[in-house]
């Protein structure tokens, strides 16, 4: 697919401000920081997670436990992406019995990545709740899942997608909105 | 973030080592710690390979590499059917080409397989629209073996490239010899083959090891130990005078570590263990080695390999 930048949608700035909110939007709605701990889906929703948990810690002064979770083993859809899935490293040193899980995505689009996400937690124990932290929601959900707490709402078309590039992996730090080329 | 190999696999078979590239060992052991970590879960077990079935197809005795393959297809979540020789239509004069093929009608996904034969897998591939992985053939190849071997050096060492492995005992008759070749010096190793003349093959240096005969030798400047089972059943034809020369000569003992080896050597054996043969009770249980770290890393490794498998089936399929 050959694709063209439509329009920054956030800027270094930006990401660093909206995940300050999100972390504040957290600890409001959970009351602090007890039970708390942190998973983000791997590759960029595990830097996410310990950009939040970074922001929780300054705010609250205290550690929340953080986790990174692969979720290649639980997908229904490896017939389906192009490029061949390479297994990372789940790592939850934890225990999630009665935790309260804030679970972390870049973007949230069909729902069936939180879908595989859930499922996989659930062999991990029976977290007290799962709320769902994405910095994008672009729509399109195909699967009965909406998120507790959302950086940006992004409506876009089909033939559109959505890139989030954070300075951990990639050499942007920003949210572009990509556009498949006419005629290509 | 470490960039992982961007090689696809495209291999529908894993038959041996030999054909293998570097790059493409180096995909396989990249995705085993993922596979290592949901052995130690609550629940160890994940949705990967869900409704396809798994037939394990042996036509040589085993335990251990049959378990460890049975584990590694349930914890994927894969339905296994176990066939055996003795209790198969094989005593009844099927051919393993038949066998195969009405298993295959049965509407399964994969054949994972032990035989005799030296080229039996590969022979079968010819004719066979499923998956095979070689789990034995003869003295040719047990690529498993060699991933796992490979995976746990570098676990505990931290690389391959650079080391110095010694591979120890009847190299003759040893498939884990021949795969462990292979695997070894196409990732940058060193490897030294040691054991009695009667039990070196003719030629052995051409695969790119150094040969001795003499085991202080093989022992000095070692990194790994891989110490083979001596084939006791193989013995009737007489390789070596007795056990008690050959325990003499090649058995690898404490007082024969203290004098020779590296500190912090790591001894290594594919099992079973003759135990007061091959390696003396207390180097089987002692501090540096790995063989049960071996097993462990067997199930993950092959893990490993049936989900890379069944990724390169499926697209086939679609």
């Amino acid at each position: 697919m050959n694709l063209r930048v439509k329009a920054t949608v956030l800027d270094a700035g930006g990401i660093k401000r909206t995940l300050q909110r999100i972390a504040h939007e957290i600890l409001e709605k959970n009351q602090g920081v007890e039970d708390l701990v942190v998973i983000g889906i791997r590759t960029r929703g595990a830097y996410l997670a310990e950009r939040i948990a970074g922001n929780i810690k300054e705010i609250e002064g205290k550690d929340v436990p953080v986790g990174a979770m692969d979720i290649t083993m639980y997908r229904d859809d490896l017939t389906e992406v192009a490029e061949q899935p390479v297994v990372h490293s789940t790592e939850i040193d934890f225990d999630i019995n009665k935790k309260k899980i804030i679970l972390v995505d870049d973007v949230l689009f069909t729902g069936r990545t939180v879908r595989c996400a859930l499922d996989e937690l659930i062999d991990f124990g029976r977290p007290a709740c799962i709320q769902l932290a994405v910095l994008v929601d672009r729509g399109h959900r195909e699967l009965p899942i909406r998120p507790d707490f959302v950086g940006k709402n992004i409506p876009t078309s089909m033939n559109e997608s959505v890139e989030v590039r954070l300075k951990e992996m990639d050499e942007e730090e920003e949210v572009v909105l990509l556009e498949e080329k006419a005629g290509s | 973030m470490n960039k992982k190999s961007e090689l696809k696999w495209t291999r529908k078979h894993l038959l041996g080592i030999e054909e293998l590239s570097a790059e493409e060992i180096r995909l396989i052991l990249d995705g085993v710690s993922g596979f290592k970590e949901v052995l130690g879960r609550p629940i160890p077990k994940v949705p990967a390979l869900r409704g396809r079935t798994i037939v394990n197809l042996f036509c040589e005795p085993s335990t251990r590499t049959r378990s460890s393959f049975e584990l590694a297809a349930k914890r994927l979540s894969a339905d296994t059917l176990n066939v055996t020789a003795s209790s198969s239509s094989f005593v009844k004069g099927e051919t393993l080409k038949d066998t195969a093929r009405n298993i295959e009608a049965m509407n399964i996904d994969m054949i994972v397989m032990r035989h005799s034969c030296p080229g039996a897998p590969h022979f079968l591939s010819r004719f066979i629209k499923t998956s095979i992985v070689n789990a034995g053939d003869g003295p040719h190849e047990h690529p498993t073996q060699a991933l796992l071997d490979v995976y746990t050096i570098k676990e505990k060492l931290g690389r391959i490239e650079g080391l110095n492995v010694s591979i120890i005992g009847d190299i003759a008759h040893s498939r884990v010899a021949r795969s462990n070749i292979w695997a070894l010096t196409k990732l940058g190793a060193k490897v030294t083959v040691c054991g009695p003349k009667t039990l070196m093959p003719a030629g052995i240096e051409k695969m790119g090891v150094k040969v001795t005969y003499d085991i202080t030798e093989a022992v000095k400047g070692a990194d790994v130990l891989n110490v083979l089972r001596i084939q006791r059943e193989r013995q009737k034809r007489a390789f070596f005078p007795s056990i008690r020369e050959y325990v003499r000569c090649f058995g690898i003992t404490a007082e024969l570590l203290r004098k020779y080896a590296k500190k912090e050597v790591v001894i290594m054996h594919p099992g079973p263990i003759n135990r007061g043969v091959e390696l003396s009770q207390d180097v089987a249980d002692g501090e540096y080695s790995v063989i049960l770290d071996q097993v462990t890393n067997g199930v993950a490794v092959r893990m490993a390999v049936l989900f890379l498998l069944n990724q390169v089936r499926t697209t086939e399929v679609e």
